[in-house]
């Protein structure tokens, strides 16, 4: 299997990199473009604010290469199914696309998704012909809802967002993995590449990230690495890994040893 | 005529549509969005879409984010 030949199909659409990167958070504007650069990454996280009335700010949009990079505007700040349709509503008629990343958060302090809010929102938006994406917990039958609903992937946390912390419940990916046919991205939670690995090796389409990457110490580093973790990871679940066992088995033939 | 732009109340001194409320602000239409007392405006209808006393306006744009 090439890796070209690999490719993940997403709304209709085919990308080559399986690494999806958000925008935030970065030091500046040109650290943003670089990391994105390194990162390989070819869908683009973006949040949706106001505008600075103040004309010297410069944008975000001034750095991208809007030809290369799919946007995909998340509803990042929403606690109710209302202010997140408004603002897909908003992200589409700026970015002209039906692409939105639909996050519905229940509390400010974990950030994990509202689910019930999360799946009205979904049923308007998809009725209004986005292509959904959504940020949800790991959980099958919520993931399972998304589906049935008409999202295009399922997008279940690793760990909190921001926290680093991992796939904390491999289980429960793996049952998502099992039942839902949309594509399965891991979304927050990755701390660093391994991480990034064990989800791609786990089964999943793809892996969304921000803060392992605008976080880290290096963050155009870290998006290399990002993207290699997650070439390894996939080509890893391809290639399909040996059982696990108790004890040893030898490498070497037992054959023709001296003496 | 004043309106609420982005939450903050102001004069709208010469802007009579979106349009030429958008030019006065020295604003990039192709990479904004609008909504008029909460209903999106087209791009297609910034000049033709007129503004009155009161007008709720939000003017948003894509900003680095996760």
């Amino acid at each position: 299997m090439t890796q070209s030949a690999d490719k993940l199909i997403i709304g209709g659409r085919e990308f080559t990199s399986r690494l999806m990167v958000g925008t935030g958070k970065y030091a500046t504007f040109e650290q943003t473009a670089r990391a994105l650069e390194m990162s390989g990454a070819e869908i683009i996280t973006v949040a949706v604010r106001r505008v600075n009335l103040d004309r010297s700010k410069e944008s975000l949009l001034d750095y991208i290469d809007l030809k290369k990079y799919t946007l995909l505007p998340n509803t990042a700040g929403c606690y109710t199914a209302d202010d997140a349709v408004r603002t897909c509503r908003l992200a589409r008629e700026a970015g002209m696309s039906d692409f939105v990343k639909l996050e519905v958060l229940g509390d400010e302090k974990t950030l994990f998704p509202d689910n019930e809010e999360l799946l009205k929102a979904a049923k308007i938006l998809v009725a209004e012909g986005f292509t959904v994406l959504p940020y949800c917990s790991d959980d099958v039958i919520v993931c399972k809802k998304l589906e049935d609903l008409g999202c295009v992937a399922v997008m279940p946390l690793g760990a909190p967002i921001g926290s680093g912390l991992g796939i904390r419940n491999p289980y429960n990916i793996r049952i998502i993995l099992e039942n839902v046919s949309v594509p399965v991205i891991v979304d927050a939670g990755v701390g660093c590449a391994s991480d990034a690995a064990i989800a791609m090796e786990l089964g999943c389409a793809g892996v969304l990230m921000n803060t392992a990457i605008a976080g880290a110490q290096d963050p155009i580093a870290m998006a290399e690495a990002m993207k290699l973790a997650v070439i390894a990871g996939r080509l890893s679940f391809k290639a399909g890994r040996i059982p696990r066992k108790l004890y040893a088995n030898a490498s070497s033939p037992l054959d023709g040893l001296i003496g | 005529m004043q309106i609420v732009l982005n939450g903050e109340r102001m004069d709208a001194v010469g802007c009579s549509t979106v349009g030429s409320l958008l030019q006065q602000l020295g604003i990039n239409r192709e990479r904004v969005a609008i909504e008029l007392n909460a209903d999106i405006v087209p791009k297609a209808e910034y000049e033709k879409q007129l503004l009155s006393d009161g007008d709720k306006i939000e003017i948003v744009q894509f900003v680095g984010g996760g």
